[in-house]
């Protein structure tokens, strides 16, 4: 599902260039669960913003399910975003102004899908991450937890088949992060490609792979159990 | 997406910052509303200025001595080598049919003095005609006589009675204008100004014995009242061609109608109305401004959930028309405010002022409301591509959701 090969990443800054990503090549198949693990600086964020095709590489391919993103301009990849792939950041990124359903709404809404389409849809993505008495409770009335799992029902509302999570727990307490970790899992085992970026090794070690990285580069690359 | 539903997420992006939206609201509301009222008083100038001249009479023709080349307001320096006798107002009357009566007009202005109380005053030499043609009113006594062109009469206009004679009844009394003395035989009912001269400050004497008193040749002009409003442009011509015989072939009167004169301010008013129509859309432009100023500033305060838009799948254009909404959402709804305030706003003015005929024209009231549509898409036009084009990267990084 995701090939990249050799992908590099250079800023410029303060006139000299800074290389986030070296070389980078690997492939990820659909259904696995991957984590991409590294100290602060290594590049993961970088790698994540460009297998979210938020960012383009600087150098090499990347293709997301058979389609060269190289290829593709800004509206094919707002399209393959909005279709493929769902995010979950660390701070949520929720609109304050929408409920919790407001929010799960959000992508559809832009996709041109019906009122009447959407709120079955949104009440069924609620419902899998619990949260169906909050639907329509605004993100400063929800916990920290709670917040999360409603970008998580966001991120998946449109069926996505890879959902990219950056430090999902980060923000969060040892229990809250682990519901938010174990419902990502279960989606992961329902066919659900999941890549989760974190610093924190006890959460990139329940991934059955975990790809480090350092300074931009893989330095490792290992795989605990098949994929799916 | 839906416009329905682009209105909705753009509506709610408004409802974010309430007081900043009706802030920015409320400039484009003044500046709908005051283009809506400084039309409104152009325009009730415009009226008020058409109004006081059909109540001279809307059949009227001004003869005045001298020719000028354009149509258009009196000439200023009469240089007419034959000067404008009463014979030439009866000849009017004699020669051309369409004309009911002729008044002819010596002006001048003298110190009118009663006992030890004395004032200037305009004085203005005519006939009975002029009563009927200025459609004037007697309060008490009787106007100018029919027949004596030189009696030593006077009637006196309401205030000039006032001030001379402090309410004492003036007539059968003395009023010396210039030396000369009167009996005043009238007093005209109080009519106010009328373009440009006050008539209650006026004495009216017959017309020869103006001309005397002012040393005069020529009378200043003549009024005729023609029968039907359809006739006046023939009867013009018509009193062009009788005037032009009698002064041995050349042409050096001009008669003005009604409508010439009208014609001349209707323009000017138009102008002025335009000019003040210029002024306000100078506020609609800077309320514009007010707007983009919002936008940009909830585009900065919202990058992340720019940011967050484009990770879900939102495109350039999409951000772009969310944003553009948002700004046209405001300054319509503003337009709206400002079209009922502005009209609001007239009704109370004409209230206060019942006399003036205060009246926002179509035209003004269309235009700044489709104007105030636009000024949200030209000035949202910036933020609105600001937002478009943040880096959804460097957006999403911002800590604050």
């Amino acid at each position: 599902m995701i090939e990249l090969a050799g992908v590099d990443r250079t800023y410029v800054v303060g006139g000299s260039p800074l290389h986030a990503l070296r070389q980078v090549t690997f492939t990820i198949a659909a259904g696995d669960y991957v984590s991409v693990m590294g100290p602060s600086g290594s590049g993961k964020s970088t790698l994540l913003h460009i297998l979210g095709c938020l960012d383009r590489p600087t150098a090499g391919s990347y293709r997301f399910a058979g389609a060269d993103t190289h290829q593709l301009d800004e509206d094919q990849l707002s399209r393959l975003r909005r279709c493929q792939i769902g995010f979950v950041f660390q701070f949520f990124h929720l609109i304050p102004r929408l409920t919790a359903a407001g929010n799960v709404e959000l992508p559809m809404v832009f996709a041109g899908i019906s009122p009447e389409q959407r709120r079955p849809r949104v009440a069924q993505a609620l419902a899998r991450v619990g949260l169906t008495p909050r639907a329509h409770h605004r993100p400063d009335q929800l916990s920290g937890g709670e917040q999360q799992r409603v970008a998580i029902a966001r991120a998946v509302v449109m069926e996505p088949h890879l959902l990219l999570a950056d430090e999902p727990t980060g923000n969060l307490d040892h229990t809250s992060g682990r519901e938010i970790i174990t419902l990502m899992e279960e989606m992961n085992r329902a066919g659900l490609t999941l890549i989760v970026v974190t610093h924190d090794p006890r959460l990139g070690e329940r991934a059955r792979r975990r790809i480090r990285l350092s300074d931009g580069e893989v330095i490792a690359d290992e795989r605990l159990a098949p994929p799916p | 997406m839906s416009f329905a539903d682009l209105l909705g997420f753009a509506a709610g992006g408004l409802r974010g910052h309430r007081l900043r939206s009706f802030l920015s609201l409320l400039g484009v509301a003044i500046g709908v509303a005051s283009v809506i009222l400084l039309t409104s008083l152009g325009e009730g100038a415009r009226r008020f200025i058409t109004r006081e001249f059909a109540s001279l009479g809307t059949n009227l023709l001004i003869v005045i001595p001298g020719k000028t080349e354009t149509a258009g307001l009196a000439p200023l320096v009469s240089t007419a080598p034959h000067p404008l006798t009463r014979a030439d107002a009866e000849a009017l009357l004699q020669r051309v049919p369409a004309i009911r009566r002729v008044a002819p007009v010596v002006i001048g202005t003298a110190e009118a003095s009663s006992g030890d109380r004395r004032r200037n005053a305009t004085v203005i030499g005519t006939t009975r005609e002029m009563l009927h043609v200025r459609h004037l009113r007697v309060a008490s006594g009787r106007y100018l006589p029919p027949d004596q062109p030189d009696a030593p009469v006077c009637v006196l206009g309401a205030r000039l009675q006032r001030e001379l004679f402090a309410g004492q009844n003036p007539l059968g009394e003395w009023v010396r204008i210039g030396g000369w003395r009167f009996r005043v035989i009238g007093v005209i009912a109080p009519r106010g100004t009328s373009i440009g001269m006050d008539l209650d400050e006026v004495v009216a004497i017959p017309v020869d014995t103006a001309l005397r008193l002012f040393n005069r040749h020529s009378l200043f002009r003549i009024l005729a009242e023609v029968e039907a409003h359809t006739q006046v442009n023939a009867a013009a011509r018509a009193a062009v061609a009788v005037l032009t015989e009698r002064h041995a072939g050349q042409e050096d009167v001009t008669v003005l109608t009604q409508d010439s004169v009208l014609s001349g301010f209707d323009l000017i008013f138009r102008a002025l109305t335009a000019a003040l129509a210029g002024i306000a859309a100078i506020s609609l432009g800077v309320a514009g401004l007010g707007i983009m100023n919002v936008m940009l500033v909830s585009v900065s305060e919202r990058t992340a959930e720019i940011g967050l838009l484009k990770a879900v799948g939102v495109t350039h254009r999409q951000v772009t028309a969310v944003f553009l909404v948002e700004a046209a959402i405001l300054s319509t709804a503003g337009g709206l405010v400002g079209l009922l305030g502005g009209l609001g706003a007239g009704r109370v003015l004409q209230v206060v002022y019942p006399d003036f005929p205060f009246h926002a024209p179509a035209w003004a009231v269309a235009a700044a409301v489709a104007v105030s549509c636009l000024v949200g898409l030209v000035f949202g036009l910036v933020p609105a591509r600001t937002a478009a084009r943040l880096d959804p990267i460097r957006a999403l990084i911002r800590r604050k959701a």
